[in-house]
């Protein structure tokens, strides 16, 4: 691509991008995000370049097939988008592919059996199904549709527009009044201001004239959570985007993405979406020929979940082991290479060009006043719709898991939702019509936190649930502070005796109050925040507890020395499901005649009661 | 001690007595300088704080705001009411000594601590009865800082950390100056010396090369 050298060229550039597009030529849009990804959508891109290929069509209508990012909808992967007849095909296989070709795109015939179905309902395009419907796309805006490959695609879909905007009408100045005034809180967890955290870089620099650096945290690790992974893959240019504006607004001329090592497609679509940047004079010297010179390197993270933590992330990328320190010189003032340094998610950061486009002022009527614009959430756990959702702030947590979710699969009940990853709260099923935004989630003990939803069903135990958290947070722990390295792992003694059905009910409030030690004691957030499962499910479900230390009953039928399983036998069929597929080979009878579990073999895994049609497996 | 500097100085109050830090001064400095006792293991003033031992917390309030800080490292600013023994500043010490009391039971140092604190004895797991190292790291920051010469660092993370040196071999960077048993708070580091340095007699040449 040409390089562009002055602002009205990326328009020209645009506007005949576009006209490209509206050649009326089909597109096959193929999910590769990472749902689809581990379900083979990679074979069914394959197949239709093949097929393609085959058929040896005339260029005029050879569809274009793009492989792009996350759809959202993983449950029902791999997805496949057509234009312009807008079809919506769902779980598709490599061999579904000649028969697309075949029908649907030479011959306009739409295949049924590939239509979503639901509750009856057959779905022809995606923006009808329900868990499309409700969803509001700011920061994922682009992903799912352009080739993250191809920064053409980008640019006709309106990237870079808002870098332009900003060069030729905003000083510095008015771009951070601009973020100020839409009031984008930060999406990697504790909701800081961005428009103040630039501003406070900002100064910093006046009283200390000097480097200073923006830095992208593309570390996501929270369990479930993979929203800033299918930013960064479907549509990297925004992120790069978002952060030449935030170093046109402070002044910075480097610039770092962290990116954890287990995300290689993330890594590798940034990577070829910065060269493309680089040459199409977008990123680096002269930046479309204004003289403003940016670059940005990317910093693998070799996977260590407390480099997600600000201090602990520049340390990592000075090459020094990722362990966080004291923040009372806060890292605006003091972060990188003790420069000021602006730290912010991917997903805050694809936000801005949006922000900038329209106006903070446009931004701030989405959502409630405190918590404006939209948040992307990875929905996952036992709900219906696993994907990747994004909707606007203030929306009812009942809408997130039921209306757009669909609720919890088979007969089981909605129990909770875990927000905010390891650091956050379970939220009950009482509470479900919290409002999602930062302040109504921290009021009830939980956080907003970088986006993961955890969905609960009865057969969850939150004693469980709550040492699950713990272990992760004990073994990503640094070790440096002794409240975190130590607490942790006294928390979890108490908690392992709980599932074992030792303890006391004064042991609960002990914990309390070394839970109240960590969180005083720790040196950072990894430790401050980690009593937080444990401490909402104690205040939420101290019934369970108690079952636990007073009954000797795990209710949920989780905790293994506390269980043991039983086939009731006169709801037993007979139908030898559970005894085909214990792993331990311990269930045993007769074809349609109740079966029996041998006690001493069985491992209490759980997976009979889970399959069982008939809710012949009773839990004691 | 530092030198207080009458020019500029900030005030504030310890456990209520007026109490003035020279700008630069953390809160255990002015205490120090006050003969205020507030426990540190990890701190030593040869090298800079870290604030990893969480013992020397202090509990910082102004008007409605409260939070619990390291005084090893937190500067104190002007007004501000700093509180050395509140219920939630011995809540933190006195967990991090009944779990220290697990992870080093063979220190005397952090018994006598822990006596302070009313405790004699700990509820949680005892995994090394010999432990003595409560890894603070100040031997690898004495080393580093003032040595200058990095034989040894903390290797791994979390319940696996420890003092090591690389590939855990005697390192021949090692000037065996003793430096790190010296600011050793637990003692700890005496039993490992030869681990780092090695055999010193089989060194030759300039023998205690870098």
């Amino acid at each position: 691509m040409e390089k562009i050298t002055n602002i009205e060229q990326l328009d020209l550039l645009k506007n005949s991008l576009r006209k490209a597009r509206e050649s009326g030529r089909q597109v096959v849009r193929v999910c590769l995000g990472p749902g689809c990804r581990a379900q083979g959508a990679d074979k069914v891109a394959a197949a239709f370049r093949n097929a393609v290929r085959q058929q040896g069509l005339p260029v005029k209508v050879e569809p274009l097939i793009k492989e792009t990012g996350c759809h959202g909808f993983c449950k029902e992967g791999p997805l496949v988008t057509l234009e312009p007849s807008g079809l919506f095909y769902s779980r598709v296989k490599p061999d579904d592919v000649e028969e697309i070709v075949e029908k649907t795109i030479k011959n306009n015939e739409v295949i049924s059996r590939l239509l979503y179905s639901e509750n009856g309902t057959v779905y022809k395009s995606a923006q009808e199904i329900p868990f499309y419907k409700m969803q509001k796309k700011i920061a994922s805006r682009n992903v799912g549709d352009i080739d993250p490959l191809s920064i053409e695609d980008a640019i006709a879909n309106g990237a870079y527009q808002a870098v332009a905007k900003a060069f030729a009408s905003m000083t510095p100045e008015q771009v951070i009044k601009d973020v100020e005034v839409s009031g984008l809180r930060g999406r990697g967890g504790a909701g800081f201001p961005t428009g103040r955290k630039w501003r406070s870089a900002a100064d910093a620099v006046k009283k200390h004239p000097g480097p200073v650096y923006v830095v992208c945290n593309g570390d996501e690790g929270d369990p479930g959570a993979f929203m800033d992974c299918v930013v960064m893959e479907g549509d990297p240019h925004s992120v790069i985007e978002g952060m030449i504006i935030a170093a046109y607004a402070l002044g910075a001329r480097q610039g770092f993405i962290y990116v954890r090592e287990e995300y290689p497609f993330a890594i590798k679509n940034l990577t070829i979406a910065m060269e493309q940047a680089r040459s199409a004079g977008l990123l680096g010297a002269n930046i479309m020929g204004t003289g403003f010179e940016f670059d940005i390197r990317i910093n693998r993270g070799a996977g260590a979940y407390v480099c997600g933590e600000s201090t602990a992330l520049f340390q990592s990328i000075e090459g020094k082991p990722g362990e966080p320190r004291a923040k009372y010189i806060r890292s605006v003032e003091r972060g990188l290479w003790d420069r000021p340094t602006v730290l912010n998610n991917v997903e805050t950061l694809a936000n801005i060009p949006v922000i900038i486009e329209n106006g903070g002022e446009w931004f701030s009527k989405i959502g409630p006043p405190n918590s404006t614009g939209t948040k992307a959430f990875s929905l996952v756990g036992k709900v219906k719709n696993v994907g990747l959702v994004e909707v606007p702030m203030g929306v009812p947590l009942s809408t997130i898991v039921e209306d757009i979710g669909g609720g919890i699969p088979g007969k089981k009940s909605f129990k909770a939702v875990q927000t905010g990853g390891p650091s956050g709260g379970c939220i009950p099923y009482k509470l479900k019509d919290v409002s999602v935004d930062f302040d109504s989630l921290t009021k009830i003990g939980s956080i907003m936190g970088s986006g993961g939803m955890i969905v609960m069903d009865d057969r969850d135990c939150v004693v469980d649930v709550a040492r699950y958290f713990l272990r992760f947070l004990e073994e990503e722990s640094c070790g440096k502070c002794l409240p975190c390295r130590l607490g942790l792992e006294a928390m979890l003694e108490f908690l392992d005796n709980f599932a074992q059905g030792k303890g006391s009910l004064e042991d609960i409030e002990e914990l309390k109050s070394l839970a109240k030690a960590v969180q005083d004691g720790a040196l950072c957030a990894l430790g401050g925040s980690a009593p937080n499962p444990m401490l909402t499910t104690l205040e939420y479900f101290r019934d369970e507890y108690e079952a636990h230390i007073i009954e000797k009953r795990c209710p949920a039928g989780v905790c293994k020395d506390l269980i043991t399983f039983h086939i009731d036998s006169e709801a037993c069929t007979g139908c030898g499901l559970c005894a085909s597929n214990c792993p331990q080979a311990c269930i045993t009878g007769e074809d349609k005649k109740p079966h029996e579990i041998s006690q001493n073999a069985c491992t209490r895994c759980g997976t009979c009661m889970d399959l069982c049609k008939f809710s012949a497996i009773t839990v004691s | 001690m530092k030198e207080i500097n009458t020019k500029k100085l900030i005030n504030f109050s310890i456990n209520g007595t007026a109490a003035q830090a020279k700008e630069g001064w953390t809160v255990l400095d002015t205490a120090r300088n006050m003969g205020i006792y507030i426990p540190t293991l990890c701190h030593h003033e040869a090298v800079e704080p870290i604030g990893a031992c969480r013992l020397c917390v202090v509990e910082a309030r102004q008007g409605n705001w409260s939070k619990v800080v390291v005084s090893c490292m937190y500067p104190p600013f002007e007004g501000v009411e700093i509180f050395t023994d509140s219920e939630r500043v011995k809540n933190v010490r006195r967990w991090v000594l009944e779990m220290l009391l697990a992870q080093c039971p063979a220190s005397r140092e952090i018994k006598a601590l822990a006596a302070e604190y009313g405790l004699k004895s700990t509820r949680f797991k005892i995994k090394n009865p010999e432990e003595q190292c409560i890894l603070c790291g100040l031997c690898v920051r004495v080393c580093a800082e003032v040595v200058g010469v990095q034989a040894i660092s903390l290797g791994s993370r979390g319940v696996l950390k420890h003092v090591s040196t690389p590939y855990m071999v005697p390192n021949k960077a090692c000037i065996a100056c003793g430096s790190c048993v010296s600011v050793c708070p637990t003692g700890a580091m005496q039993t490992r010396l030869d681990k780092v340095r090695g055999d010193i007699s089989q060194r030759t040449g300039h023998g205690f090369a870098h």
